[in-house]
């Protein structure tokens, strides 16, 4: 009851400020995009377009079958290429090299 | 069968990128496959709203242009497996937006997606006009204030006649939708009351939504507000107003947080 009583009485509990997570994604977002509109190329973007021309250099990308996902992080940012290679296919070994 | 559902307004800021993430996510939550679209090209927000901002490879004219797949450019929602963001592009021109490029899209999209929902950007240029041209349904967000209820007044006239529906003869469902509604300040006749915004823009009306600092709090943190705190006032309303956009009858009311008996004597807001 006096539990319940001083609850009735007192202000809601405050919850967790969530400026300073705004603020922090924010700072995350804004590097990467100064960067960006900088024209200075985006080394996540870049690195995607290179890979992925070095691979089809080797066999024929189905663009259905590549998955590009990246992450950027305050310190680390992560790029992940899924690129899905039917069985059975055999590389010249000149193209290889 | 897939529903294209526009959110616009004509005036910035009155929450159509809130209430874009709101009502995607709760009918995402409702076990519809849903997909949101940002058609603001070049100044993009939706992707942080949805806290999706960190994780954009391509965007939606990389798909019109044929650059990207659109499977590629989908971002997966981390919470809910059933919802899908299309960000805007932030850096290109928004003339690389054709009419014909946004048909595609949206022809692809109604091949997975049970509710497609457009965010329209402020205005009534080409990225406005392109959000709705190809809307089955549409959000007409608006403010109970004088400016707001005149460019929703303008967009409905908009969706009445420069949308593929209203060529072909056909009308896109409209539904008014309240936000930024302050209880205490209309019951002092301090705001349009909305009695008042309903008979001038005669459209029937979806919901209320009460102002709230949840939604700061939901969009600080990049989660829809219906996510974020479902049991909040906003988020109440926007999930009554999710259910009658799935058709059911819903009575019409204004949520309210809920005040401690020593702040309502002392005439303290909810925080």
């Amino acid at each position: 009851m006096s539990v319940k009583l001083f609850r009735l009485f007192s202000r809601p509990e405050p919850p967790a400020p969530t400026a300073p997570v705004a603020r922090e994604r924010l700072q995350i977002l804004l590097a990467h995009e100064r960067g960006l509109l900088g024209q200075q190329p985006d080394l996540l973007c870049k690195l995607r377009e290179e890979i992925l021309a070095a691979v089809s250099r080797h066999v024929a990308l189905d663009p259905d079958r590549v998955i590009v996902r990246m992450e950027r992080g305050k310190d680390v940012s992560t790029l992940e290429v899924d690129i899905e290679l039917p069985n059975g296919l055999e590389l010249p070994l000149a193209a290889a090299g | 069968m897939a529903k294209v559902l526009v959110v616009t307004s004509g005036k910035g800021g009155v929450g159509k990128t809130t209430t874009t993430a709101a009502l995607g996510a709760a009918l995402a939550q409702n076990g519809k496959k849903v997909v949101v679209v940002d058609f603001d090209v070049g100044l993009r927000n939706l992707d942080l709203v949805m806290g999706a901002e960190r994780r954009v490879v391509f965007d939606l004219i990389n798909v019109v242009q044929g650059v990207a797949k659109l499977p590629q450019a989908l971002i997966r929602d981390k919470r809910l497996e059933n919802l899908h963001l299309l960000p805007a592009s932030q850096t290109r021109d928004k003339d690389a937006l054709t009419e014909e490029g946004v048909g595609r899209v949206i022809a692809e999209l109604r091949e997975t997606f049970d509710w497609i929902i457009c965010d329209s950007p402020a205005g009534i240029e080409r990225g406005a006009t392109l959000a709705m041209r190809y809307a089955d349904e549409a959000i007409i967000v608006t403010n109970p204030e004088v400016s707001s209820v005149r460019d929703s007044d303008r967009i409905i006239g908009m969706l009445d006649s420069k949308t593929a529906k209203a060529e072909k003869g056909e009308r896109v469902e409209k539904h008014v939708l309240i936000t930024r509604y302050d209880a205490a300040r209309a019951t002092r006749g301090e705001m349009l009351s909305i009695e008042d915004v309903l008979e001038i823009l005669a459209s029937p009306l979806l919901g209320i939504v009460p102002e709230s600092q949840d939604v700061l709090r939901a969009s600080n943190v990049g989660s829809p507000v219906t996510l974020n705190n479902p049991a909040s006032a906003p988020a109440r309303a926007y999930l009554d107003a999710t259910r009658r956009l799935l058709g059911e009858t819903v009575e019409m009311t204004v949520p309210a947080d809920k005040v401690g008996l020593m702040n309502r004597l002392l005439g303290r807001r909810a925080a």
